[in-house]
């Protein structure tokens, strides 16, 4: 990465922010290709996602859910192809929330849940500047938002596997993120917890958060989401989760992994290889 | 007993170096902080090491002044993190073994550079493990200034640091510029170093960078607090050091260390028993039926 892109980013943090153009979709991901080592860890992505929406990012391990996410989020750099967030490239917005898989985070730093809520509000207010007391506001009304407002004054490591969650969503509102990506939030959460990150996610579609998740419970996404993407190195099918859960679909993307179970009038599809860990990418 | 610790005190060198060790100990405490929470021991370590060689070129080109000694330390580590970065960067080898290699060969280079000189013993001692009772009045104007950048830096860029340390992926999001706040935070240790380079020597500066800023991360749950305390604890060390080592005649750099050292095992072996008591508590409840 050349110094000339560091200084453009300084410029960007310090003044000037991508405009939202009307009329072009919140994102568009055409020809997106990304390889390491000579492997195609992405392979020609075309998908387009309209506000408000929630989408299940959705495929076997190794698939590359989280490099496509973080590449969505302008961490990751596409070898090929292009990403526009309101029709402009994602390193020039603030509007995007990442929420980090919980292995990758250091629970034992030294700082409290509101502390990393504050977090989010950094990009807004610039160099020099502390948080002034409308910031505090809006960090107090995502905590409220997420119901973990007797918790801002606990630390991190204090927290529970769906609190922990909450925390991160709870940043991301603080950043007035418009496009919220989470990388398998459910992974390790019991079924009650996982149901409240969905009551979450509910209201953050009613703020007009649009929502990117990768997940791997092919049922829940079935039941929680507008749109399913079903990724296996390539974009597998992309659409409405009955046009996308089908037994011929299914198998292209998990191969003999899967294993179809007769359910009623419907199937059940239940995976074979199962993942706790979640997956790595550089 | 207020006589012991006053006398010394009449004597100006005794004077300045207790400054110096306060100031060294705020410095490389607050800098310390984020060695210590990102993993960063070894590389602090190589640092310190690998401005041998700006120190002797300073010293050989400086006929014993002291302000080139700084800028040519200072030099020689930028150098070395460049270097580190470049090999880790652009070949397999992974970042520990090229430290490893930059921070030997720097290291290597600085004690060929310095026996050239006759004095080479004395002189080689004194930058391995400082001299603080030799630091003169225009040592503690420099070092002063330098501290105060540092520490003005660190506090101007608290949230910009804070955020890089704990999630790095956040700061990309936030399209902070990483790579250069990176660099400018291993700008600020070898800043660090270089103006500790008198009191505790290139040799046993990592401690100073680490074991204070370890202690108090034992001890405090928030990172304030943490840098807070850890100043408190290095400073400390250091003139409770600096006077054993005026009364029993003891090497300043060594002993100033060993108490950070001290005072490490003291608080890590009173938490060890604290959580063993909170832990068979629990215990003995679960025993009891009692369930929280």
């Amino acid at each position: 990465m050349g110094l000339t892109e560091e200084f453009i980013k300084t410029r960007h943090w310090i003044s000037h922010r991508h405009p939202h153009t009307a009329g072009t979709p919140l994102l568009r991901v055409s020809h997106l290709s990304l390889r390491y080592d000579g492997v195609n860890a992405l392979e020609n992505l075309n998908f387009e996602i309209e506000p408000g929406e929630r989408v299940a990012v959705v495929g076997p391990n190794g698939a590359g859910k989280s490099t496509l996410l973080k590449i969505i989020a302008g961490v990751l750099k596409p070898s090929e192809g292009s990403i526009d967030i309101y029709g402009h490239e994602p390193s020039g917005h603030i509007c995007i929330g990442y929420v980090p898989q919980r292995n990758q985070v250091d629970w034992n730093f030294p700082v409290t849940v509101r502390d990393v809520v504050m977090m989010g509000r950094i990009g807004k207010l610039g160099l020099f500047h502390n948080p002034t007391r409308y910031d505090w506001e809006i960090v107090q009304q995502a905590l409220e938002t997420v119901s973990i407002t007797p918790l801002a004054n606990r630390l991190i490591h204090q927290l529970s596997g769906g609190q922990q969650q909450r925390m991160f969503i709870a940043r991301a509102l603080a950043q007035e993120a418009e496009l919220l990506l989470l990388d398998e939030p459910l992974t390790g959460l019991d079924l009650t917890t996982q149901e409240d990150i969905f009551r979450i996610l509910e209201i953050l579609q009613t703020k007009g958060v649009t929502v990117l998740l990768a997940l791997h419970d092919l049922k829940l996404a079935e039941e929680h989401f507008d749109k399913i993407l079903l990724l296996n190195s390539r974009l597998i099918a992309f659409g409405k989760p009955a046009s996308v859960l089908q037994p011929d679909i299914l198998l292209q993307a998990y191969g003999g992994h899967l294993h179809f179970v007769k359910n009623g009038p419907g199937f059940l599809a239940v995976e074979g290889t199962c993942c706790d860990g979640g997956e790595n990418h550089p | 007993m207020s006589d012991l610790i006053l006398a010394p005190l009449q004597y100006p060198f005794m004077v300045r170096g207790l400054i110096a060790a306060i100031m060294v100990g705020t410095v490389c405490a607050v800098v310390g902080t984020y060695v210590v929470l990102r993993g960063m021991a070894f590389f602090g370590d190589a640092l310190a090491h690998a401005i041998l060689p700006g120190v002797a070129v300073g010293y050989l080109l400086g006929n014993g002044a002291r302000e080139p000694l700084f800028w040519w330390a200072l030099i020689a580590s930028i150098v070395s993190a460049l270097g580190i970065g470049a090999i880790s960067r652009n070949t397999k080898i992974k970042e520990d073994t090229a430290i490893g290699i930059i921070f030997a060969g720097m290291f290597a280079l600085g004690i060929t550079l310095i026996s050239t000189v006759r004095s080479y013993s004395v002189d080689l001692s004194h930058f391995l493990f400082g001299d603080v009772l030799g630091v003169s009045g225009r040592d503690l104007w420099l070092s002063g200034s330098f501290s105060l950048v540092i520490l003005l830096s660190v506090f101007g860029f608290y949230k910009e640091f804070l955020v890089l340390s704990f999630d790095p992926i956040l700061a990309a999001t936030l399209r902070l510029p990483s790579k250069l706040l990176d660099f400018f935070l291993i700008i600020l240790i070898a800043l660090a170093i270089v103006v500790s380079l008198q009191t505790v020597g290139v040799a046993l500066m990592v401690a100073m960078l680490v074991t204070p800023a370890a202690t108090a991360y034992l001890i405090s749950p928030r990172l304030p607090r943490m840098m807070f305390i850890a100043v408190l604890i290095a400073s400390l060390s250091g003139v409770i050091g600096l006077y054993f080592s005026y009364y029993f005649s003891l090497a300043s750099g060594g002993v100033i260390v060993l108490t950070t050292t001290l005072v490490f095992l003291v608080v890590w072996a009173w938490r060890n028993v604290h959580f063993r008591n909170n832990y068979f508590g629990i215990m003995i409840k679960r025993k009891k039926g009692i369930h929280e």
